[in-house]
């Protein structure tokens, strides 16, 4: 005689299919956002491709689609990330740093953490305004690679500050003991034993940050970069355009022939973001398997 | 992909007693009775006199395992495992840690299942019915065979969520109110719990907290018991109010029990099982037998160096 | 000697104020933020009555008959954002309970990456694929009649960004879990299906709930996906099939245009930027908060 049998061999069965119901269902909703992604980088390829070739990278903007292509916008890349990264990554390190190995246990640190965490969600077009107002008007950078910049790094801090302050709190706190133990100072412990340690976690944190920086549009639209740029710059006071805006800026047009430039652009530029993320994998796997050993 | 209903067949019905064992609350078709699980509220607890300690002859084998090997990838966990475990007694099991004993426990209900790499071979029977059987639906040999564990793990709801949580998810169609007052009484907790059921089971102490699981796990009402180092996580108090629930527990059910405390497999088992490890760190059976017997007069000296303290 | 422990006490004391100062850049972008939004959206006020921005149901700064009422932008911000999160809170959550519950690790190990991706690819190309490639193909199939630019592509697109937002967030607070309370619920013969909805989403609710706010959060932010894709008509409408403007695309696309500085329309910027910037914020701080009172203790 079966010991579950009538309404309880059903509510089994009916628990068993249930499971497989939902089972299914989670399945579905994981691939959906892969298989949009996929959906999206073929469509962008089948777009773009055949408007990619060498004059597409050589080439400045034009107005006729066969003669334009994006040698400014990616010089103007270029800069803007440089000076980026040579804003945000020194404060960003410097402020981790401050929160991690020196800051008191204080309420006014706390609002500290709490206001980096909430700047971190500050929607990008916010960060634009302010960049008009304080770099491009204030200070009279006018529409420059400088002022972009500086904008740019003010959005991307909130990340690098995140990151760092993960990479140096992973360092084991024996390592600083030993150190103060030997008659050093917090600053030569932090120097010459912590920041070792935890730099291959803050530069990974810095390369993504930076991809993040790479494909904003928004707030460089706000600052007045969406001009037609045919030169390449040379001072970081000059005007410059960046692949998403001049990819902003073919998306807009009715003209296919623009909208096939706008997806060769594309191509370059997670091209340029899928380098940059492979940097950071294979510099975090490195920086892990050396742990390791 | 890994699915993790894997029951491999459509047979939901596969666990069966054998012939000739009582299962009273099934109408014979099967069909059109309620949900209604083996549960009489308020039954006498002693109104099964074969259950008294002693009567050995008159218990039968509730669980067996024959030759049984038990794998962790590469790893042989467990070695040529052959025992029974007779119903209504408490069996302990002791031995060395790390030899094996709650792998053993978990081997009772799948609990091991989920672990990736994890590998049985031979044959664990419950009732004459091989668990291990393709088509045997590992959430069902669960509710019939409870388990209560190490650390106490009630669910962040309330008491009576806790309780009631299991009759919930296996379609029990009864009266709740009754079934969780009837469970949290034969676990020791109703006079300490009556009055706040819809608190947090956090606020509970750690051993209310061990009686609630155990009062959870006799609410789906399971045949067989499992308990890993029950009381290890519990002051003396607590673990004196484990203990003697645990003896009033036999009377009904089928009691497995792994112990760190070799005192504690003296004070409540009526049988024990000595398990210890080899060289290869694979777990294997030393001794089974009466607890009397094996604590006066253990057949093998590894048994006798182990409840004398001079090993593990 | 004792002048070079001086010599190092008056370093060790600069790079602590350097470093300080580095933390105080936080501050400041804040302060400034505030102080921008704020001073100019001042000025506009002293024009336009507060009432009449927060309750009016016309947008139209830019016509002859002026009109400032904002709930236009509002209703375009949210029926994208309700329609994006429609797409990403349960599909993001099944997400995180596949990935948490059910994928064996070394599946894990490759799909989690591979859904931040999603997360990572900058906005003007989901705007692009919004625009030329869901409405052509996929809303106009659904409705015909659609406009080329429509609230339904966009939000359908950053509902799809926002996945990983709540996915990973989610996970988090299911990993966080502990085993003991899943054993618990297995050994009383529940399924990975009652254990996962009964058992560990209950006890993660408090991380899940934070990670859909800050998706909501995240799509009221959101510029270019609807600036390129969802219109630049200030529409109060509840259909999804319409273009209409959100307070971002206002915002960018009235920059993008030749409005003199100082002029009521350049106000309007600041005065949508601050309503933007209210609305993200408290929803930021919703967020935190949820997250620390009703973090469960296991």
């Amino acid at each position: 005689m079966a010991l579950a049998p009538g309404a309880f061999a059903r509510h089994r069965s009916a628990m068993r299919k249930r499971a497989a119901v939902f089972y299914s269902l989670i399945l579905t909703a994981t691939l959906l956002g892969l298989v949009v992604l996929a959906v999206l980088i073929v469509d962008v390829f089948r777009d773009g491709a055949r408007w990619l070739d060498w004059d597409f990278i050589t080439s400045f903007p034009s107005r006729f689609p066969a003669r334009a292509g994006i040698k400014s916008a990616i010089f103007g890349t270029i800069w803007l990330m440089g000076f980026t990264a040579l804003f945000a990554f020194p404060i960003g390190v410097g402020t981790a740093i401050y929160l991690e190995e020196y800051a008191p246990r204080h309420w006014l640190i706390q609002i500290l953490q709490l206001n980096i965490a909430n700047l971190a969600g500050v929607p990008s077009i916010v960060y634009g305004i302010l960049g008009l107002t304080l770099f491009v008007r204030a200070m009279s950078l006018d529409r420059s690679i400088l002022a972009g910049a500086l904008t740019i790094a003010l959005l991307v801090l909130p990340i690098i500050i995140i990151a760092a302050r993960e990479a140096i709190k992973a360092v084991p706190n024996s390592l600083r003991e030993g150190s103060y133990a030997l008659g050093a100072t917090r600053w030569q412990t932090i120097w010459h034993l912590v920041l070792p340690q935890a730099l291959p976690g803050i530069l990974t944190g810095t390369i993504l940050a930076l991809s993040r920086g790479i494909g904003e549009t928004a707030p460089l639209l706000m600052i007045g970069a969406l001009t037609f740029i045919a030169f390449t710059p040379a001072s970081p006071l000059d005007p410059f355009t960046v692949l998403p805006i001049q990819i902003f800026n073919w998306t807009g047009r009715p003209q296919d022939e623009f909208r096939g430039l706008a997806a060769a652009g594309i191509i370059v530029l997670l091209g340029i973001l899928l380098l940059m993320n492979t940097g950071a994998v294979l510099l975090r796997n490195k920086f892990q398997r050396r742990d390791e050993g | 992909m890994n699915n993790p209903e894997k029951t491999g067949g459509h047979n939901p019905a596969s666990i069966t007693t054998p012939k000739g064992a009582e299962a009273p609350d099934t109408s014979p078709d099967g069909s059109e009775q309620q949900v209604e699980p083996r549960i009489t509220i308020a039954e006498d607890l002693l109104e099964r006199p074969e259950s008294a300690p002693g009567a050995v002859s008159g218990a039968s084998a509730k669980l067996v395992t024959k030759d049984m090997h038990f794998f962790y990838g590469d790893f042989r966990a467990l070695r040529n495992i052959s025992i029974e475990i007779p119903e209504n007694r408490v069996t302990a099991i002791i031995g060395p840690s790390g030899c094996g004993k709650s792998t053993l426990l978990r081997c009772f209900n799948r609990m091991n299942d989920s672990i990736s790499g994890a590998r049985l071979q031979g044959q664990v029977l419950f009732n004459n019915m091989d668990l291990y059987a393709p088509g045997v639906d590992p959430t069902e040999i669960r509710f019939r065979i409870g388990m209560v564990f190490q650390k106490p793990n009630p669910f962040p709801k309330t008491i009576y969520d806790n309780v009631a949580f299991g009759p919930r998810i296996n379609g029990f169609k009864v009266d709740m109110d009754q079934l969780v007052e009837e469970s949290l009484r034969r676990a020791a907790l109703w006079d300490e719990v009556k009055g706040r059921l819809k608190d947090r089971a956090l606020t509970l102490s750690g051993g209310q907290q061990q009686r609630l699981c155990i009062a959870r796990t006799l609410a789906v009402q399971p045949e067989v018991i499992l308990m890993d180092e029950p009381a290890s996580a519990l002051d003396p108090v607590a673990t004196q109010a484990i203990e003697d629930l645990i003896r009033v527990l036999t009377q009904r059910y089928t009691i497995v029990i792994v112990t760190h405390n070799i005192q504690q497999a003296a004070r409540i088992s009526h049988r024990t099982i000595f398990m210890t490890m080899g060289d290869d760190r694979a777990g294997f059976v030393v001794e089974t037998g009466e607890t009397r017997q094996v604590f006066t007069v253990p057949k093998d000296e590894r048994t006798e160096a182990f409840i004398t303290g001079r090993f593990g | 000697m004792a002048r070079n422990r001086r010599a190092r006490r008056l370093s060790e004391g600069t790079i602590h104020t350097l470093l300080l100062l580095c933390a105080l850049v936080s501050i400041i972008t804040t302060v400034g933020i505030v102080v921008t939004l704020l001073t100019e959206s001042v000025n506009f006020f002293r024009q336009v009555p507060v009432w009449d921005f927060i309750s009016g149901t016309r947008w139209t700064p830019n016509f002859a008959d002026q009109s400032f009422g904002v709930l236009p932008l509002i209703g375009g911000t949210l029926l994208v954002a309700v329609g994006a999160s429609i797409v990403a809170l349960p599909v993001g959550l099944a997400t995180a309970i596949f990935l948490s519950e059910y994928a064996p690790d070394r599946l894990r190990r490759v799909l989690k990456p591979a859904l931040e991706v999603l997360a990572g690819i900058p906005t003007v190309v989901y705007g692009y694929f919004a625009l030329t490639f869901i409405t052509p193909n996929f809303v106009r199939f659904l409705n015909p009649d659609a406009a080329v630019f429509n609230a339904f592509s966009a939000a359908l697109v950053m509902g799809i960004m926002i996945i990983p937002m709540v996915s990973s967030l989610s996970e988090d607070a299911m990993a966080a879990v502990p085993r003991s309370l899943r054993d618990g619920a297995y050994a009383l013969g529940a399924n990975r299906l009652q254990v996962s909805l009964r058992i560990v989403v209950p006890a993660a609710l408090s991380g899940i709930i934070a990670s859909f706010i800050l998706a909501i959060s995240r799509a009221i932010g959101e510029t270019m996906i609807v600036t390129i894709a969802a219109g630049a008509v200030p529409n109060l409408t509840a259909n999804p099939f319409e273009g209409v403007q959100t307070m971002t695309a206002y915002i960018a696309q009235t920059s993008l245009g030749d409005t003199p500085q100082g002029s009521i329309e350049f106000l309007t910027i600041f005065a949508v930027a601050m309503t933007l910037f209210v609305i993200t914020f408290l929803l930021n701080i919703v967020a935190n908060l949820v997250v620390r009172r009703y973090r469960e203790v296991y």
